[in-house]
């Protein structure tokens, strides 16, 4: 049983207008097998959490902490964040031109784990995975991302996820720009790796359909850097119905804003 | 022999169009390099003073001049004059490659060579030169490739770091046939390979491939001619370098020229260089002649630019160390070259090599 814990923290992004402050104070604690949804309208910091929490340089961290069983994961570098058994399914995957797939994910599980993979099983395990995401085998000689459509781009965040076996998950809007087919096959390569792993996911998105298929055990509604309100599935509901107007100064609305 | 005719002589005016520019092979004829010239510009001419070495004592001509080879520069008319020259012919379908290595002893005294590589019609085959060790050279590789013949080149540099290596090949391609020319600059001190590559017959294609690897103090530098001459001929030019360390430079100048007959022409050419540290610095010229307008098409790219964070982040993002996150990033960036050589062991022995430059 592992816990995530996040305590207070605050957040800033360097833009072309001077740094500007996002995460305002978040309390989040996540313990293994839980699925927390983060969710809340545009701008209220949902991806800034995620980037922070992988280390990325861009976000500089003004306060409060985060730790993994009591390890100071802010003291982390990006790939030790990741070894300890942190995962960020990214929103905008990035390509790596001349990388093969096969090469990249052999690269990354011989970091993860300390050791490479048995060449025979492993094979098997990636293929499998590529199965049950319904990837096609010759995905494994393309390069990494390059030319991958959208929905290739999340499966092969999910396929990473399911072989790298990391301890926490944060799935950053994995669902925008999935059809239905597309986002009950990624749904199910998470449930898989919360069932075979006891992995704990943190849930960023802003619609509640991938709710649907990812059962939340708790929602957070992240407005304007904070944690809102709190609730349990109910909560997604809720806002199905309302929507995040309520949660929004008068006038503005939810779609534009 | 004088300046040849058509080229208007070595000190007149500005050659207009790339396909005039002076030719002779007396060395007499040419001026001495000077910084002031698009065609030494880039150059250190103080480090490549050596290679000038004997210059004023040449001789005349006693080597015949050749219908496919034409001196562009003073090195290669030197060269042509005082170097041996080796015939290397491939006949009928040749399954292993031709190596040719030049194990150099010393910078001096200064060694010139002319190579003379001959596809017959209808044959296919490779040819590999390799350099290696410490020398001060002049060169001139022609490449005759005859109607329906496939032929792929590779030049090898893996020289010492004080090598001195000025180098003009020039090609002319057939009827229905196809160079692939390679150009792989590892080591050395100031290396220019020059390939000039002529799409004489109807249908012929070039593929004119380069990758670069310049560490601290290292000087690589091609200047490429991509003439098309005939109808329908295809040629496609990407060259790619990488750079490390203060003062690490690589020069790319890619010239290409459809002449008016080559009509149905399908041409592209690209430069794409990765600064990987603070004070190296590469410069790209991508020049584009069209004298028809009935081409298929015909376009030119080029792009230097600095490692790409995102890259890093995602691949750390997975736990894989820094270092070896850049590792990946570089060979993945000149994969698209090396996958392109012939034989899975001088493809791994080149990614090897990569490897090796990212550590040092």
């Amino acid at each position: 049983m592992s816990t995530l814990e996040i305590k207070d923290l605050r957040v800033s992004v360097a833009t072309e207008q001077g740094r500007k402050e996002i995460l305002k104070g978040l309390d989040l604690s996540v313990r293994s097998g839980e699925t927390h949804a983060i969710m809340g309208p545009n701008g209220a910091g949902k991806s800034t959490l995620g980037y922070a929490l992988a280390g990325h340089p861009k976000y500089e961290i003004d306060g409060g902490s985060v730790t993994l069983d009591g390890a100071d994961v802010l003291a982390m570098s990006i790939d030790e964040r990741a070894r300890a058994g942190l995962f960020l399914a990214m929103q905008y995957p990035v390509e790596i031109p001349g990388v093969t797939v096969a090469d990249f994910l052999r690269t990354a599980k011989t970091a993860v784990s300390g050791e490479a993979p048995a060449v025979r099983t492993w094979i098997k395990e990636v293929r499998g995975s590529m199965e049950q995401l319904r990837m096609d085998r010759s995905f494994a000689e393309r390069n990494v991302n390059e030319g991958f459509s959208g929905g290739e781009k999340k499966r092969h965040e999910i396929l990473q996820l399911e072989l790298l076996r990391p301890r926490f998950a944060i799935l950053d809007e994995t669902d925008s720009g999935l059809d239905v087919d597309a986002l009950k096959i990624v749904s199910e390569g998470v449930n898989r790796a919360r069932e075979a792993t006891g992995l704990g996911v943190i849930l960023i998105t802003h619609y509640t359909r991938i709710l649907r298929y990812i059962q939340p055990d708790f929602v957070h509604v992240l407005v304007d850097g904070r944690v809102a309100e709190e609730g349990g599935p109910e909560l997604a509901d809720r806002l199905e119905n309302e929507g995040y107007d309520r949660f929004l100064p008068a006038g503005a609305s939810s779609e534009s804003a | 022999m004088a300046v040849q005719p058509g080229a208007g002589g070595a000190s007149l005016a500005p050659v207009q169009t790339r396909d005039e520019r002076p030719w002779s092979y007396v060395p007499s004829a040419f001026s001495a390099p000077d910084r002031h010239d698009p065609a030494w510009q880039f150059l250190d001419l103080d480090r490549l003073a050596p290679l000038l070495d004997g210059a004023t004592d040449a001789a005349g001509e006693q080597n015949a001049p050749s219908a496919t080879f034409r001196p562009e520069d003073i090195l290669s008319a030197l060269a042509w004059q005082q170097g041996d020259h080796e015939p290397i012919v491939i006949d009928g379908e040749q399954a292993e490659p031709v190596v040719a290595v030049v194990e150099g002893t010393g910078l001096e005294p200064v060694v010139a060579r002319n190579v003379r590589i001959e596809a017959r019609p209808h044959s296919s085959g490779t040819v590999v030169l390799e350099y290696r060790g410490s020398a001060s050279l002049r060169e001139n590789v022609e490449i005759i490739v005859g109607d329906g013949a496939h032929l792929t080149v590779v030049s090898l540099q893996q020289w010492a770091d004080d090598a001195l290596h000025a180098a003009a090949h020039q090609a002319v391609v057939g009827r229905d046939a196809s160079l692939k020319h390679v150009v792989v600059s590892l080591g050395g001190g100031v290396v220019r390979i020059n390939p000039s590559v002529r799409l004489a017959g109807d249908g012929a294609e070039t593929q004119l491939l380069g990758l670069a690897f310049a560490d601290a103090g290292q000087h690589f530098e091609s200047q490429v001619f991509l003439h098309h001459e005939g109808r329908r001929t295809k040629g496609n030019v990407t060259y790619k370098g990488a750079l490390q360390g203060a003062g690490a430079r690589t020069v790319w100048i890619g010239d290409v020229l459809i002449g008016p007959d080559a009509v149905g022409t399908d041409s592209y050419e690209q430069n794409r260089n990765l600064v990987l540290t603070e004070g190296a610095r590469a410069d790209s010229i991508p020049n584009l002649e069209i004298k028809t307008g009935d081409i298929q098409g015909a376009g030119h790219a080029s792009a230097t630019g600095r490692f790409d964070d995102e890259q890093l982040f995602y691949l750390r993002a997975r736990g894989i160390p820094e270092d070896e996150a850049r590792r990946l990033v570089v060979i993945g960036f000149l994969a698209e070259i090396i996958q392109q050589l012939p034989g899975e062991a001088l493809r791994e022995r080149l990614f090897e090599a990569v490897a090796q430059e990212l550590s040092r």
